[in-house]
């Protein structure tokens, strides 16, 4: 037998590169898989077919549209700086796809008679920092790739999206932090495993219902993040045609295509291991890390649609609107909750009670911000209505 | 743990290759036909008129400024974030949450302070 010769461990380097090359192929099929979603969704809401000519039900269009994006030619505008003009891509892509390497997707890996550890790339102590500096670097690449093209419409849309990422970056750390001060730990996994019912002194609640201001601000901010509709100033059409990616062609505007989704993907994980307790199966503790797996994928998928729907529903923000939105009232509610649930972590409470106390201390706040700022009733999309009557 | 950050490398290599590959491969394959107007910047079909290097809202500087000033001070955060936990536990999270507390009031004056001077509206 096979089985009794070959080791039960294999070599260090070999499981860090199978699953390296796994997993970052799952991301960028996952990628293309969403792209052909997005396709798709956008089809069903506006009740057209969408893509349905290659192969079955149209599955193997993100193949074709990867071997023509190959084959196009290469456009670099005149005035371009050529060498950062190359790189801006590569430097948007890679830290999305980077991201990916903390992200816990279920608990150990046992195939036939080897145990390939842990189903994530690694797991680091201080993945949430890992996690935090790496959506920073993203700004780079789109700044770069703005600048670099030598056009009004992409510096404009590359201003606009590293304004709108910076601004958005504190609310998801802060809401990221009230998780943290929940688990105690910085370790994704640490995270996750801190909502499953059989951890030590757990609850067994998952953080969307201890935490659901930091839940709400979360998704709304990794929508900003991502530069994905209502948000998506970097590259309205109406204004600033392709915004940061307007020079861009075949290959290049690939890979800024593909790290936008895969930014989707890695949000969509994120919240999952954040709120929805990682690859936790309810009411099954012990479940088989395929299990775990589909759990999370299928957590995840949810996200990943919620991401569709919304950019075919909703309207698009004004810019003062989303970075009043940002400021005035993201960032103050995700101070509050900071606070409220440090207090409850730190006195000792029971964590069910911060989703009231964090209810609590809204409440004033709301208030208080609603007499002082009688015209910021336009960020909930008065705005028409008020231009109109002012005109 | 360093060993932990090695398969981080791992991936690393794995990412470059894939993107630098992605545009190497394309700009082999693909074919070129230059011609003047397809090296032109994009500005809906007249040809350029002036600098692309624009004059931009002072704004998008103070947005940034006043990034800096708030993510230094969510990152002093994140170590008592990560701790607090274990402090409830020695029992000295009361003390230290004062601590934060304080930490947060400034925090939260230095944003009321912003937010008066209005260097948080943006259409001015």
């Amino acid at each position: 037998m096979m089985d009794d010769i070959l080791p039960a461990e294999l070599p260090l380097f070999a499981v860090w590169v199978i699953k390296a090359v796994v997993i970052f192929g799952s991301l960028i099929s996952a990628a293309g898989i969403t792209t052909l979603a997005e396709r798709k969704v956008s089809a069903w809401i506006q009740y057209r077919i969408g893509p349905n000519r290659v192969g079955p039900f149209g599955l193997l269009q993100p193949l074709a549209d990867g071997v023509k994006f190959i084959f196009k030619e290469e456009l670099v505008p005149d005035g371009a700086n050529r060498l950062m003009f190359r790189l801006a891509p590569m430097i948007t892509a890679a830290p999305a796809m980077m991201c990916i390497a903390v992200i816990p997707f279920a608990g150990e890996v046992v195939i036939g008679n080897y145990n390939l550890g842990n189903l994530s790339i690694t797991d680091l102590s201080v993945s949430v920092l890992y996690v935090g500096a790496l959506t920073g670097l993203g700004i780079y690449g789109i700044i770069l790739g703005g600048w670099s093209s030598n056009s009004k419409f992409s510096l404009m849309g590359a201003m606009r999206a590293s304004a709108q990422m910076v601004s958005y970056e504190l609310t998801l750390l802060l809401a990221i932090l009230s998780v943290v001060l929940l688990a105690g730990s910085l370790d994704l996994r640490a995270i996750a495993e801190s909502q499953a019912s059989s951890a030590e002194g757990g609850i067994g609640v998952w953080n969307m219902f201890l935490q659901p201001v930091a839940f709400v601000l979360f998704i709304i901010a990794m929508f900003a993040e991502t530069n994905r509709h209502p948000f998506d100033f970097a590259e309205c059409e109406p204004e600033l045609v392709g915004g940061f990616h307007t020079e861009y062609s075949s290959m290049k505007f690939a890979l800024f295509f593909l790290g936008e989704y895969c930014a989707i993907i890695v949000m969509c994980c994120l919240v999952t291991t954040f709120f929805l307790g990682g690859y936790d199966v309810p009411f099954w503790d012990s479940a088989p890390w395929f299990i775990q797996l589909a759990s999370f994928v299928a957590k995840a998928a949810c996200f990943i649609f919620l991401f569709l729907w919304v950019r075919w529903t909703l309207p698009r923000f004004r810019y003062d609107q989303l970075m009043g939105l940002g400021w005035k009232v993201m960032l103050p509610l995700a101070l509050v909750n900071v606070t409220v649930t440090g207090a409850v972590v730190s006195f000792g409470w029971s964590p069910l009670i911060t989703p009231v106390l964090a209810v609590a201390a809204l409440i004033p706040g709301v208030i208080l911000f609603a007499r002082s700022n009688p015209g910021e009733a336009s960020l909930t999309g008065h705005a028409l209505s008020e231009e109109g009557s002012a005109s | 743990m360093l060993i932990d950050y090695a398969p981080v490398l791992v991936l690393l290599a794995v990412v470059a290759a894939f993107a630098s590959g992605g545009v190497i491969v394309s700009e082999l394959l693909g074919r070129t036909r230059p011609a003047i107007a397809k090296g032109s910047a994009y500005e809906c079909g007249t040809s350029g008129i002036g600098n692309a290097r624009l004059r931009l809202s002072i704004h998008f500087y103070l947005v940034a400024v006043l990034f800096i000033i708030f993510d230094v001070e969510t990152l002093l955060l994140v170590p008592w974030a990560a701790s607090a936990k274990s402090f409830a536990e020695a029992g000295v999270g009361g003390i230290v949450f004062a601590q934060v507390a304080a930490f947060l009031f400034v925090l939260g004056l230095g944003l009321v302070y912003e937010w008066r001077k209005g260097g948080m509206t943006w259409d001015r």
